[in-house]
């Protein structure tokens, strides 16, 4: 059994994310980007995870479920990335700290794998 | 009633645009040739591949002119429904508008401080902390042709142009040739200061990977040095960075002729959020004792530095307003949007160009499902899902003419490729003004 562990999320824009924006917010590679988080082959190994499975990830505030894909060299061990979007955003507390803008990148999230794909 | 309906389009055209302007990012290039065939772009040379998907999947859809409640209705039902709820509205609050010409976004504000309500523009949840940083610090700035023509030494800190600016690198600092780096890119040096050693990292000459929320830490400490102070070496414990290195990148910064940072929401986004901005102004600021630098925070939506520049020239601040005692007051953390929504503060909300319910946090999303709204967009999104009334309107830079402006504050003409017959925002805006001003004389 793999036990949950804890990341920093950081959430972002890319390329994919911006021309399926324009493509529409309901187009398949749009869901497809801003559903899939990006996690370390290490971290992959650790949390027993493969491409395609599916992985619940939560803050204090929220929970979601996304597809997790294994990153290629951008992020080091213990950091997760997701295009920012619906997914990203709903993790985020209502709470700004007197500034407007929640905390929405460097962001703790646990992980634990779902379903195996 | 659907437009598509009412004018068929029959006609077959051809015609080219020349200097057309994109509006997907704050880069705002205003350098692409369209070739425009059947109210459908066919070509838009020059554009990145964020902009050719832009110019390519704004078409006409055939979509009614309004929905009320989820029913399809016309511009004019839509208007005097949008007009009772922010007359009855307690506390309206007026959101977005990053994505609409200037024009438009001065008529929010007029429409807003009819009513007394609250005006916020996305830079709450982009760049407002630099927005504080810049009240706090001030700003040492510039515009991107003087980064094209003299910035020799670059720093890219918490962005990712290369995915997110695509034509930032070539277009107006990091490749250009300019009037005093003949050499263009062999002229310059560039670092890229980041936690993720995104695509971007490729593009620079020095890649810092910093560990995640040091950044303000990493400022300080070239603050530090930048000034001659001794810094504690511990400094790379928190960053992850050795001091001698930070040293050494100092040094090389005094050395430049000409010094630009270029940041992104990886500060502003990231705990701290406005003192990390104002770290790194203050560094900016710090450096021209040495030799000139300035400091230029890389801005994402099309039109979200005219929506500071509009909100600032109209009521003294840039985002976060609140009209309701009939004179303008800032507070960010009070009057943001997404603070008030997630507090269930506002009772009734306008949003223009902008899908809060996707990118809002869940207390804020749950609370304006509640409320009445009214949205302005060109697509359906969740925000309009949710409004009481949504209008589709044409869009900027593609049917709309008007003004924008480009991340460096400096304003750029629309040239639009062909007609929508559905209204723009600003012609909707004006005729709900008109409706809210009629109404409130005949009461006085
Ligand atoms: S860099 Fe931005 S403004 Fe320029 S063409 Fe690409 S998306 Fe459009």
């Amino acid at each position: 059994m793999n036990m949950p562990k804890t990341f920093i999320l950081i959430p972002g824009r890319t390329s994919r994310q911006g021309t399926g924006l324009n493509e529409g917010k309901y187009s398949n590679d749009y869901l497809d980007e801003i559903n899939t988080v990006l996690i370390n082959p290490e971290d992959m190994q650790r949390l027993g995870l493969q491409d395609g499975d599916t992985v619940r990830m939560w803050t204090d505030y929220a929970e979601v479920q996304v597809t997790c894909k294994t990153d290629k060299g951008e992020c080091p061990p213990g950091i997760v990335f997701i295009s920012y979007g619906d997914k990203s955003s709903r993790l985020m507390q209502g709470e700004t700290h007197g500034s407007g803008m929640p905390t929405s990148k460097g962001m703790d999230v646990q992980i634990e794998k779902v379903i195996a794909s | 009633m659907s437009i598509a309906e009412v004018e068929p389009q029959t006609e077959t055209s051809l015609k080219v645009i020349p200097d057309a302007t994109c509006t997907f990012c704050g880069c705002v290039c205003d350098d692409i040739e369209l070739t425009v065939e059947d109210q459908q772009i066919k070509q838009a040379k020059n554009a990145c591949v964020l902009g050719k998907a832009w110019f390519f999947n704004h078409h006409i859809e055939d979509r009614p002119q309004a929905l009320i409640k989820g029913q399809p209705a016309t511009y004019e039902e839509g208007i005097a429904r949008a007009v009772e709820i922010l007359l009855n509205a307690k506390y309206p609050v007026t959101y977005g508008l990053s994505d609409t010409t200037c024009e438009a976004q001065r008529k929010a504000v007029a429409i807003t401080d009819w009513i007394g309500g609250n005006i916020d523009t996305t830079t709450s949840v982009c760049h407002g902390p630099s927005g504080m940083a810049f009240q706090t610090v001030g700003e040492t700035t510039c515009s991107l042709g003087e980064i094209k023509n003299r910035a020799d030494f670059l720093i890219f800190w918490g962005g990712n142009p290369a995915e997110s600016h695509p034509r930032h690198f070539t277009k107006y600092s990091l490749m250009p040739k300019g009037d005093f780096l003949p050499k263009g890119r062999k002229d310059r040096t560039a670092m890229l200061v980041d936690v993720r050693k995104t695509k971007s990292a490729k593009a620079v000459d020095i890649f810092l990977q910093i560990k995640p929320r040091s950044d303000f830490e990493l400022l300080w400490a070239m603050r530090g040095l930048a000034k001659g102070i001794d810094v504690d070496p511990r400094v790379e414990e928190k960053t992850g960075i050795p001091l001698d290195k930070l040293d050494d990148i100092v040094k090389q910064m005094k050395q430049a002729h000409y010094g630009a940072i270029l940041f992104g929401m990886g500060l502003t986004m990231t705990r701290g959020k406005h003192i990390n901005s104002e770290g790194l102004l203050g560094l900016a600021r710090d450096m021209n004792q040495h030799t000139r630098w300035v400091a230029k925070p890389m801005r994402g939506h099309g039109n979200v530095t005219g929506a500071d520049n509009v909100v600032t020239w109209s009521t003294g601040y840039p985002f976060g307003v609140n009209l309701s005692r009939g004179y303008p007051r800032f507070n960010p953390g009070e009057y943001t949007t997404s603070d008030l929504l997630a507090r269930g503060e506002a009772d009734a909300a306008m949003i223009i160009a902008s899908d809060p319910m996707s990118n809002f946090s869940q207390p804020a999303r749950e609370h304006l499902a509640k409320i009445n709204s009214i949205v302005l967009d060109p697509k359906l999104s969740d925000t309009a899902k949710v409004a009481t009334v949504a209008f589709t309107t044409a869009t900027y830079g593609i049917n709309v003419p008007g003004t924008v402006y480009r991340m460096d504050d400096i304003p750029i003409p629309l040239r639009p490729a062909f007609e929508s017959p559905y209204w723009s925002d600003l012609k909707i805006l004006t005729a709900i003004e008109k409706g809210i001003r009629e109404k409130q004389l005949a009461v006085n």
